[in-house]
This record gives C-alpha cells, structure tokens and sequence, in this order.
C-alpha cells in the first residue's frame, strides 16, 4: 500500500472459475471506490473479457499458468492490472468489429467491449514474464456508449 | 447462476426462454447444440426470449450470431425477444441492433415469423 493508493491483490489458477471470481472482487472494488451499480457492471465486464483473455489465449487454458489482478484504487481513478504468462498480442492486428465484414464474425469483439468499458486500456509485454494489460476508469467520467 | 434453456412450440416457432449468464463455458457449448439439433430437426424458426438473461458476455454475443448465421444459411430465422438494457446496449455498441430483429412482445414477435412464412 502506498499512501497515494489502496492496492489489493490476488492470484489466480487459468479457469473458468478464476474469471467469477476476479468478476465478484471486482463489484466489491468498484463498489468501494465509489462507482455506481452500472459502472460496476461495465467495469466488471470489462475485467472478465481480460481475465478470459488471459486465461484462454494468454495461458491457454493450463491450469498451472496463473493470472495476476492487481486492483489500485486512487482517490481520481480505479487501475486494475491483469498480468497472465502468455505472449501477448498486438492490439494493431485486431480487427475492428464493427466493420461489415467482421460483422457476423463469432468471435473478436472482446477487446472491444474492453475499450467500450473503462477509459485507458493498454497491453504490455514482460519480456520472459507474460503480458499485464492495465484498466484505467476515472471517476465521474461516465464514457457515453455508441 | 449458471445458463439453463427450455423451449415450447407457439405455433409455427420455436421459443427458447434462456435465464442466467450466456458466457464462456459448457453452457455455451450446450446453447450451440440446442440451436443446431432444432434446425436439424426442421425447426427453422426459432426466438430466443432473453427476459431472465442477467448477463452475456462476448462470447455468448458471439453465440447469438453464430445461431443467427445457422438459422439463415438453413432458409431459417432466429430472432430475438425481450432484451434487457444491458444485452440491448451491448447488442447497441457491437451495432449487431442492425443484424438482429428484436421484438418486445412475443406475440409480435410470433406472427412476424408466420408473415415470413406467407409471402
């Protein structure tokens, strides 16, 4: 803990479970940083489509593999932190979802819905230590959907 | 809650009412096969009531579509019915407002697959 911020972290198995689990912190995190009922849900939707990523794509299911959230709650903003132990993906060579061709596409909008959901999102990788995408939402910044 | 679907035959439709979450998992797998077995069976108009759904990830976004896309390429239609805010505003922001036919009332939403069947 710093005295600009609250942290409060967790590990995490790459299950299914593990995604519930990181989705009920995090109402109860963005319940105690002040969002209300439909920022909750927005941010905890937005955790659950990264804590899928980095358990299906990023770890790839193994079980052995962990996640690591980190939640940062300043009196501004709410950082949450999800690092897997994958090797991450380029956000460039996403396709956009909505474009006519990738309209009826079963899968892709994801990362999508992340950008929808909080104010900053960005990738990194660790070299040789996986990837940590970090959630930014400010507070008082409600984002007006499409 | 996990998903749970059970359907009921309203004259020529199909309705599947679908409660709990529609995410990533068996039950996915489950909703898949539930749309695939009922146009295999010649089942081809299907609504799917979403009143009790409580949350849907992109994955089960992704699930609808792919259910959609089957029924179409089968001279079927699957439509959708009583949509809560947060699956109508997700379906708003992934523009997929603009793919699907959403109804409010299924009785509505009935006779539009029975005027598609006279034409």
């Amino acid at each position: 803990m710093t005295a600009e911020s609250e942290v409060i972290e967790l590990t995490l198995a790459s299950t299914l479970k593990s995604v519930e689990t990181a989705e009920e912190l995090t109402t109860e995190v963005c319940s105690k940083a002040g969002f209300d009922e439909e920022e909750q849900h927005r941010i905890g939707m937005a955790v659950h489509e990264s804590m899928i990523n980095a358990v299906h794509h990023g770890n790839k299911n193994d079980a052995s593999k962990q996640v690591r959230l980190r939640f940062q709650i300043y009196p501004d903003r709410l950082e949450i932190h999800i690092r897997d132990q994958g090797t991450g993906f380029d956000l460039n060579r996403i396709p956009n979802p909505l474009e006519a061709e990738n309209l009826l596409k079963v899968s892709g909008r994801g990362i999508f819905l992340i950008r929808s959901f909080v104010d900053e999102f960005r990738v990194e990788k660790l070299e040789g230590r996986g990837t940590e995408v970090t959630l930014v939402k400010h507070k008082n910044s409600r984002k007006k959907l499409a | 809650m996990s998903m749970k679907a059970k359907t009921r035959r309203v004259d020529s439709v199909t309705v599947v009412d679908i409660s709990g979450r529609i995410t990533l998992g068996e039950d996915l797998t489950e909703l898949r096969q539930l749309i695939r077995n009922l146009l295999a069976q010649g089942q081809k108009h299907i609504l799917l009531n979403l009143a009790d759904v409580t949350y849907i990830d992109s994955s089960g976004i992704g699930e609808l579509v792919s259910g959609f896309t089957a029924a179409s390429n089968q001279g079927g239609q699957l439509k959708l019915l009583n949509l809560t805010k947060k699956v109508h505003d997700l379906l708003q922001i992934t523009k997929l407002l603009t793919v699907f036919e959403v109804y409010e009332d299924e009785a509505t939403a009935i006779a539009s697959f029975q005027k598609a069947t006279r034409v």
